[in-house]
């Protein structure tokens, strides 16, 4: 009673007490993320706040899109349950720091690998699930058919991105003098760019088939340019200091794109575990125990291929030609199909 | 030499009756050639402004939630169903859709607590525990987890139960510490007073979103490795230390006004400096500044609109995630007349509670 | 009889609990002992951490290439230049826009504080009108509705509206013809400090003589200062050669590039700005002239002095001691506020700080030296004003 008095003739202590214990929340075990997943029992993945086809939420919460697929497969693979994932929307100036920060486990949002990233934010990027390139849009009344012709136009471009720079460096290399306009958040660019306030939009040209989709009020007004003015290797993303974890994450996506290499899909991966193909049978787990050496059962990258597919189904189901972007493979394709996707043997 | 006979000079006219409606409106009105023009040029602006204005706001305005009707009466009418198709996002922000009776519930609580903690008999120790009371009742309410309510995470707070929380939540943490850092600013321990005085002339002179970033970027490589804070604790713990500044010189002010020589009687009664300060000093500068404090408070519950700036959808934040739907982008400005509107009921009422106050507490004070 | 002598009084050694000093002593020595602990703490973690996750720290790239280019800016960006120039920059747009709105909102301001004490029922509505609109509704709303003005509302780029020749009004903002400079505008700028220095001293010989003989002069000072100032310039413009260059803008095949331009953003700012302070410079000089004692107002009636004689001779110079200080904090108000620039996409201090934020990953750095580019503006801005309330300080008897 003695301590229990004080606390009630001063509610002012007891408010302390109260705004103490609930602000602080369990330490994590640094460097062991796959145990704190594990105790925790979900992966906090962080994505883009709106951008259909690679990472969206419907009115029911219910998020979908290539990113999204990543951060399932992952979840799968450690928990078993590709929905026990925790979603984080973020804009492009916080990203790094809430990773940083030990807020979420893996950054899924439409990334660009870089060095200045790589080596000096504090984060690994564990490979490259979509390969773009900066792209404009232009309105079709504007007529202006290539990126040449942007003389002293006007851009708009969102905060915190490679896009700055690299449309800085496309300016400066071909003297157009372009004047961008530069913009917080996604959405206060989008509606800059569609009120016409700027006469071009740049960004990966994946976001622009996206954006242009979902934003503009007639598609058809819209017309992204040809020419890609950088290169854009969009990937996941994990903290550094934790080796094993990043070898996870890394493994996963190559699972899943070797699984497309060998014919693996979601509808037959159940039975490919009596397949003849001994690299088949190796990939599931049927013959080796891959998983043993990233901590992990045998099981890991059947699980995975069964909640989202391969990489090719990731593909098409959320960005394909058959999909609302309708972006072609191109460079996504396979390296014996004439694309960049080339997955070290998962042996 | 004058006679001594005093000779009246002719009655003047009397002047001209200063009652009447006429005199009213020309005194009003048309005193003077500046005033006639100026009162008819608002005139002349109100009736070319007015009727087009009351005509797309009302007359043909849409109600329903109907986006063909609002496009069909763009340029016309105004498109209000934009409010009752997205009010709900609007108020309530990324909160899950069918949970959102709880936010409802919460906000209504902490928004009676407030007007009935503006009443003057209601200003008693047990108002404090009510304040805990309900504020305890908010949190459970919102994140859930208790009860058989499910849970739901800080980061899908949003709209105006966030505001709410925002403001009365940091203006309540910031009080003790302001009360603190006024008091050390006075002391006459030189350590203390440097202190006090570097932190609130840095605060005061830094703008508040450089504060939110400070809090966002730097606050998680200040903790240790592996603890995590919130992100609604973070942007709180940025709005208390930036109203506590603010609030220690409003009662920094209250402090000045007091005369000096109730110190001196409570010295002599042999007080010691907590006591005098709890029972003298404070009851009485506090009362001084009642005014300024809610101003401060009404500028608290504007500035959470900041929080848009580190991602949390407060009331402007849900307005803009609300109108990113290509669909019904175009009709901003009946959204944003909307929560303005909220926030010009909400500050009104404050300020003019704040000057009601004022003529109350100081009757005895009052100048001419 | 000899009174007793007194008691001997207790012994206390100097550093006893009982002494008001030593207790002193003890607090200030726990508090800073306190705060060394508390700091050394958080450094150790901050090191820690960022030692853990790879983040480098130092101002060298300060001197790096900046690497991206800003939309506006007083003077000519590259961006090869470094990321101090381009801080350099962002504070010269925060100023750009913080001088002028703090002039405009001081004129609006007082005339919309006047107007709230006007006889002319009207006026005083539409003026209290405004102050609560302004006042009651938050800024960073204001902002927004503002560039929804400004952007949807304004024509296109292709079709901008021609309010006079040259002169272009559409979404890309404001754009004008420009003086180019050249040598010989040399001239003119030393012919424009001429001038001033003349206005100043007609204006001390009108009063000098008022003075000593209670005459003014039959035109007022301020009439042949400002002739004179006009006079000197366009001499000073003749002899430097009358330099009459003009970058004009031209029409290209998608925008318009040349002369002078002010962005929409920068309209956004300014207009919001000004319009949300003026509120607060209303309340502020209306007060001010109603605390001035309602005899001096009597008074003045009685003299038969007119309404604007009165402001000026009589009410505001007694009102200005009380105005300056709640002035002041307008006017830092509207220095800070002047940051929310990074949500309607003005290239100010914090919008490049954040630019460089990001592509660096210094958060320390960056946001250290922002808040120390504020202070210091908090500071410059409050001595100025400071210096100001001491002239026009009433010094009572």
């Amino acid at each position: 009673m003695k301590t229990v008095r004080p606390l009630i003739q001063r509610p002012w202590l007891a408010a302390c007490v109260w705004v103490a214990m609930s602000t602080l929340s369990l330490p994590t075990l640094a460097g062991k993320t796959l145990d704190t997943i594990k105790m925790r029992g979900s992966l906090n993945c962080g994505v883009n706040t709106s951008l259909p086809g690679f990472s969206a939420a419907d009115s029911q919460g219910n998020w979908s899109g290539l990113d999204v697929d990543v951060c399932k497969a992952v979840a799968a693979t450690l928990l078993n349950d590709a929905n026990k994932v925790k979603w984080t929307p973020l804009n492009a100036s916080q990203r790094f720091a809430v990773l940083q920060a030990g807020e979420i486990d893996i950054l899924s949002r439409n990334t660009t690998w870089t060095l200045n990233r790589d080596a000096s934010l504090g984060l690994h990027f564990t490979g490259t699930t979509y390969y773009d390139g900066q792209g404009f849009m232009v309105t079709k009344k504007s007529k202006i058919t290539s990126a040449k012709s942007l003389k002293g136009a006007t851009v708009c471009v969102q905060s915190g991105t490679t896009t700055e720079k690299n449309l800085n460096d496309f300016s400066r290399m071909n003297k157009l003098n372009i004047k961008p306009v530069v913009f917080d958040t996604l959405e206060a660019t989008n509606k800059a760019y569609f009120s016409g306030r700027c006469q071009a939009y740049t960004t990966d040209a994946s976001g622009l088939a996206s954006v242009r989709n979902k934003e503009a009020g007639n598609p058809d007004d819209h017309v992204i340019l040809p020419d890609l003015i950088s290169k854009e290797p969009l990937g996941p993303s994990v903290r550094r200091g934790d080796d094993e974890f990043f070898a996870i994450v890394k493994w996963v996506v190559f699972a899943l794109i070797e699984a497309e290499e060998y014919g693996i899909t979601q509808a037959n991966v159940d039975q490919m575990k009596s397949s003849a193909d001994p690299v088949v049978l190796r990939i599931l787990g049927a013959s080796e125990d891959t998983g043993k050496l990233l901590g992990l059962d045998k099981e890991w990258a059947y699980r995975a291929i069964k909640a989202v597919g391969n990489y090719g189904e990731m593909f098409e189901r959320n960005v394909g030609p058959k999909s609302t972007l309708r972006l072609p493979r191109g460079l996504n394709n396979q390296w014996n199909k004439g694309g960049l996707m080339y997955a070290p043997p998962v042996r | 030499m004058h006679p001594a006979v005093f000779i009246p000079i002719a009655a003047r006219q009397p002047p001209s009756p200063a009652l009447g409606a006429w005199p009213w409106i020309r005194r009003h009105f048309f005193d003077g050639l500046a005033n006639s023009l100026l009162t008819l040029l608002v005139l002349a602006l109100l009736v070319v402004a007015l009727p087009p204005l009351l005509n797309w706001a009302l007359v043909h305005a849409v109600v329903q939630a109907d986006n063909a009707a609002c496009r069909a009466a763009e340029g016309v009418g105004a498109c209000w169903g934009v409010v009752a198709e997205k009010g709900r996002l609007i108020l309530f922000g990324r909160y899950p859709y069918e949970e959102q009776w709880r936010p409802l519930i919460a906000s209504a609580l902490l928004v009676l607590l407030l007007i009935v903690s503006c009443l003057r008999r209601v200003w008693r120790p047990a108002l404090a525990w009510a304040w805990v009371g309900v504020f305890t009742v908010f949190y459970g309410l919102m994140k859930g987890d208790l009860a058989g309510l499910t849970a739901v995470d800080t980061e899908r707070w949003g709209g105006l139960p966030l505001t709410l929380l925002l403001s009365s939540v940091s203006l309540v943490v910031a009080f003790p510490l302001a009360i603190l850092l006024a008091l050390g600013r006075q002391s006459q321990l030189p350590a203390i007073r440097t202190l006090c005085v570097i932190f609130i002339e840095f605060v005061r002179g830094v703008p508040l979103i450089s504060v939110l970033f400070m809090v966002s970027f730097i606050l998680p490589l200040l903790m240790p490795q592996g603890a995590k804070i919130d992100v609604l604790v973070r942007v709180l713990i940025g709005m208390t230390l930036f109203t506590a500044a603010y609030l220690a010189e409003v009662i920094r002010g209250g402090l000045q006004a007091l005369p000096k020589g109730q110190m001196e009687a409570a010295h002599s009664l042999g007080l010691g400096y907590w006591q005098i300060q709890r029972k003298i000093v404070l009851p009485q500068a506090l009362r001084l500044v009642v005014p300024a404090i809610v101003n401060t408070f009404i500028g608290a519950f504007k500035d959470t609109s900041l929080v848009t700036i580190v991602s949390l959808y407060d009331l402007t934040g849900a307005l803009q995630l609300a109108l990113g739907d290509a669909d019904w982008r175009k009709f901003f400005i009946e959204g944003q007349l909307f929560v303005a509107a909220i926030y010009f009921i909400a500050c009104l009422a404050m300020s003019r509670y704040s000057q009601w106050l004022e003529g109350h507490l100081n009757t005895g004070t009052r100048r001419q | 009889m000899i009174p007793p002598a007194p008691p001997p009084p207790p012994r206390s050694r100097a550093w006893s609990w009982r002494s008001q000093a030593f207790r002193g002593w003890v607090y200030q020595f726990l508090t800073l002992a306190l705060l060394v602990l508390a700091v050394t703490y958080l450094l150790s973690n901050t090191f820690a951490n960022m030692r853990t996750r790879g983040i480098q720290s130092g101002f060298d790239f300060f001197l790096q290439p900046a690497g991206f280019a800003i939309g506006e800016s007083l003077f000519e960006f590259d961006s090869a230049q470094g990321y101090w120039v381009a801080y350099l920059v962002g504070l010269s747009n925060t100023l750009r826009v913080a001088l002028l709105g703090i002039a405009l909102a001081t004129v609006l301001g007082s005339l919309i504080g006047i107007g709230r004490l006007s006889n002319n029922l009207l006026v005083r509505g539409v003026c209290a009108v405004q102050v609560e609109l302004t006042r009651n509704i938050p800024l960073l709303l204001q902002l927004f509705m503002w560039y929804f003005v400004m952007t949807e509302l304004l024509p296109p780029i292709e079709a901008p509206l021609k309010p006079m020749a040259n002169v272009f009004f559409s979404k890309n903002g404001l754009q004008y013809p420009l003086p180019e400079w050249s040598a010989g505008h040399w001239g003119t700028v030393l012919g424009l400090l001429a001038g001033a220095l003349a206005w100043r001293a007609w204006l001390h010989r009108a009063h000098r003589q008022f003075e000593t003989t209670g005459h003014q002069p039959p035109v007022p000072a301020h009439l042949t200062g400002l002739a004179s100032l006009l006079l000197l310039t366009v001499f000073g413009w003749l002899a430097g050669g009358a330099p009459s260059a003009l970058s004009v803008p031209e029409v290209t095949e998608i925008n318009l590039v040349g002369g002078g331009a002010v962005t929409p953003e920068y309209l956004t700012l300014l207009i919001g700005l000004t319009i949300y302070t003026s509120g607060y410079i209303a309340e502020v000089v209306r007060s001010g002239i109603q605390s001035v004692a309602y005899g001096q107002h009597e008074a003045a009636q009685a003299l038969g002095l007119p309404r604007s004689a009165e402001l000026r001779l009589v009410q505001l110079p007694q009102a200005l001691r009380v105005i300056i200080p709640p002035l002041t904090s307008q006017y830092l108000n509207l220095i800070k506020n002047s940051s929310l620039a990074v949500a309607v996409g003005y290239p100010d201090l914090i919008s490049i700080s954040a630019t460089s934020l990001n592509q660096t990953g210094r958060a320390i750095e960056c946001i250290a030296v922002v808040m120390l580019c504020y202070l210091t503006l908090s500071l410059l801005t409050s001595a100025g004003m400071n210096i100001y309330n001491r002239r026009v300080r009433l010094e009572d008897r």
